[in-house]
Formats: C-alpha cells, structure tokens, sequence
C-alpha cells in the first residue's frame, strides 16, 4: 500500500512519498515518481489507484497552468487545492477518483501552506497529514516530534525517521522514497532515499 | 461502520432568552484514524444565523458550499439577510432535491428570528425539519447529547448560564463517544453580540 506523508516548517514544506509502483503481488517499478510539480511553489503527492492518479494529478496540473495562461497570476495553494477537491467532489457520485491527495505550496503573503484531500473530497488545511498504512506511523512519529518553526535540518531528520518506522515496521514496505520541498524559491526535488536501485532505463 | 459514523461529529444546539447557543466538537477522522482536531463544523451564514453540519466532511463541505451560493443570491436579490426559517426550508429542499442518493449531513441550524426570537431546528440526511423549543442534537454522539441535554436543559436560561450548560452537555457527551472530542467549539449568540469560545476538554 503505498505512502504519501508531508509536513509544514518555517519557511518551507515537504512533501515525501514511496516510489513502488505494484500490481497486485508483481512491483512494476521502484522509482515511480508520485509527487507532482503542480506549479513553480506547488507540489501534489499523490497515493491510490494508479491510472486515477497519474490521470487525475496531471489533469489538475493542466488546469493550474491554464488558469496561470488566462489570468497573467498564479493560483494560491488554498484555491489550488479547493479547485482540485471541487474535482473530486463532483465526479465522486458520477465516476469517483480513487486518489488521496497531499498538496503543499509556498505563497509569498501567507507562506507554506500544506492541504489534505481524501479521496472522497473532505478537504483540511493541516501542519502534518499522512496517507496509507505507512500513515499509522508516520502520524505518530511527527505527532511526538514535530514542532512549528522547524528548519530544513530538522524537517527531513524527522521525514527520516518516519521513514524508517515505514521501513521497519511495516510488513510490505516500500524499499524507495522520493522527498521533494517547496519554499519561496519553488518546488524542487529534495532528495531520494533508495535501499534497492532499479537499473536505468533507456530513453526513448 | 456505517458512512455517517465515517468523519465522526457532535453538534448541539440550546434555546435561552432572548438567546441561543450552538456547539460542536472539533475531530475530523476517518474511521479509527484521527486526521486533525481543529475541523470547525459550524458555520456563520450570517450574524443571526449559524448552520451546524454533522455527518460526512465531504457532503458538510459541498452542502456548505451550495448553501452559502444560495443564500448570497438571496442577498443580493432580497438586499437582506435570511430568517432562519426560511434557511432551514431552503436547506429542507436543497437535501430533498438528492433524494435517491442524498448528502450523508445532519444539518443544525439555529437563528434569530423576528423580534429577535431564538429559532433552532434539525433535520435528517433527505431534510425532513425536526422543530424543537429546548434543544437539537446531531452526529454521532447525538445518542449521549439528548441524554445530556434532556437533564440539565431549563428553559429561559440567561446567556452565561446557557454557555455553561450546552458546554457540560457536550463536553459529557463527547468523552463517551470515540469518534468525535478534542475540545469544544460554541457560539453563543444574543441580539446585541456574537461570542465564540473554545473549550478543552478530555484530548483524545
């Protein structure tokens, strides 16, 4: 089951998840990159069925651009993710997606900002969220550790941490995590934590 | 576990002179999970009228959504606020027009009507209006709430002692209902002001 869990610290927020792509018993790939850039300061972790999310993500990422195209600004991150929850919500009793969404974006008024959107549209602003079973420790381990105010050091010291639980404690748990940021100079990668390497693949 | 019980909630709402006081618990789960403890379930529809929405948070949010379009339409239409019993019609036909496959909400509503007169009322998930001249109960630890309510409720309760009351009644209730606590949230709403206080209560 796969893991999608995020944090806010002072001036900046994380978002980190794993990178297994599975089918039923069978792991298609292990470097499935599920944290998109939504925007330049926005990133959307991602956690549920596979075509819905890589559809869905990249269905929002479209619009946020478009929404840029006409209207000369970008979306802040809270209306970015009601947009994205409006999505959810209307396909929900029609042709729901099967995703759980983590949206963290960096606005330059209010800051790092870090959405929680299930897959049924309940949409929170949170400080700390998780999805998946990896959510059970993740969850606990950032509520005993984390504090407002963390820097860059300190946030990825726990992001490790939660990992590790994952890693440990977890029956199935994903070999690989991608941990991206998001701060006021935008979103990027951040780093890989890999305990098996697939061998690269040829481009086409 | 039933999709009412999903999120988890408690809503109450009390009649005193000339006043009223409505309150609600502030858990958003899902299912035996705790996702957040600051999920605010009562909303000001404006400074006489205040909508409680127990059940699932997605359906909460999209009916809080509908619900404030409609009545900003009013507004500016009518270039007057609604009476609470023309909102709690509208919301009684907003719930019915989703007969065969309804929003998963309780909603509260509680208001002041003309002459300054306290309105409170309820109505289940296909809005069938439950009117009441004491009190008026929601979400999963209704059960506790009439319990609690139907002992210490008094009629012609000052404003104070009304706070006290409704905050004891729910603070009870909650600490024997899992799914819904961390703390309180009331409004208490008199002609003249509009006061909100946050209560701590058993945190878990």
């Amino acid at each position: 089951m796969e893991s999608v869990f995020g944090l806010v610290g002072r001036d900046f927020a994380i978002v980190a998840a794993d990178t297994s792509a599975v089918h039923s018993i069978l792991v298609h790939k292990t470097n499935e990159d599920k944290i998109m850039v939504l925007d330049s300061h926005k990133l959307l972790g991602a956690s549920g069925e596979t075509g819905d999310r890589a559809q869905f993500t990249e269905y929002i990422q479209k619009n946020v651009a478009l929404y840029q195209f006409r209207n000369g600004i970008p979306l802040t991150t809270a209306a970015a993710a009601n947009f994205t929850r409006g999505e959810l919500a209307t396909a929900l009793r029609k042709n729901p997606y099967m995703v759980n969404i983590i949206l963290a974006g960096y606005d330059k008024v209010t800051g790092p900002s870090l959405y929680y959107i299930d897959y049924i549209a309940s949409l929170h602003k949170l400080d700390k969220a998780a999805f998946g079973y990896g959510s059970y420790f993740a969850l606990s381990m950032m509520d005993r550790h984390y504090c407002s105010d963390m820097t860059v050091e300190e946030a990825i010291e726990l992001v490790d941490k939660c990992i590790m639980e994952i890693r440990s404690r977890l029956v199935i748990a994903p070999p690989n995590f991608l941990i991206k940021i998001v701060d006021k100079d935008g979103a990027r990668e951040y780093a890989w934590r890999e305990s098996i390497k697939d061998a690269p693949v040829p481009t086409a | 576990m039933s999709i009412f019980e999903y999120n988890g909630s408690a809503l109450v709402a009390m009649v005193g002179k000339n006043c009223f006081a409505i309150a609600s618990d502030w858990r958003l789960g899902v299912q035996l999970q705790t996702i957040a403890t600051d999920f605010q379930k009562i909303y000001r529809i404006h400074d006489k009228l205040f909508l409680g929405l127990a059940g699932l948070a997605t359906d909460a949010q999209t009916l809080y959504q509908r619900l404030v379009f409609r009545h900003k339409l009013y507004q500016l239409r009518e270039e007057r606020d609604m009476k609470p019993e023309t909102f709690a019609s509208l919301v009684s036909a907003v719930l019915y027009e989703k007969r065969f496959g309804p929003y998963f909400t309780q909603p509260v509503i509680a208001g002041l009507s003309d002459g300054d007169k306290p309105f409170i009322c309820t109505m289940d998930s296909i809005g069938a209006k439950e009117l009441a001249k004491d009190f008026v109960v929601a979400g999963t630890a209704s059960e506790s709430l009439y319990g609690a309510c139907e002992s210490m409720f008094k009629p012609d309760m000052e404003p104070e002692e009304l706070f006290e009351t409704i905050s004891q009644a729910l603070l009870s209730s909650v600490d024997r209902d899992c799914l819904s606590g961390w703390g309180g949230h009331v409004y208490l709403v008199t002609p003249t002001e509009v006061t909100e206080r946050i209560l701590k209560g058993r945190m878990d």
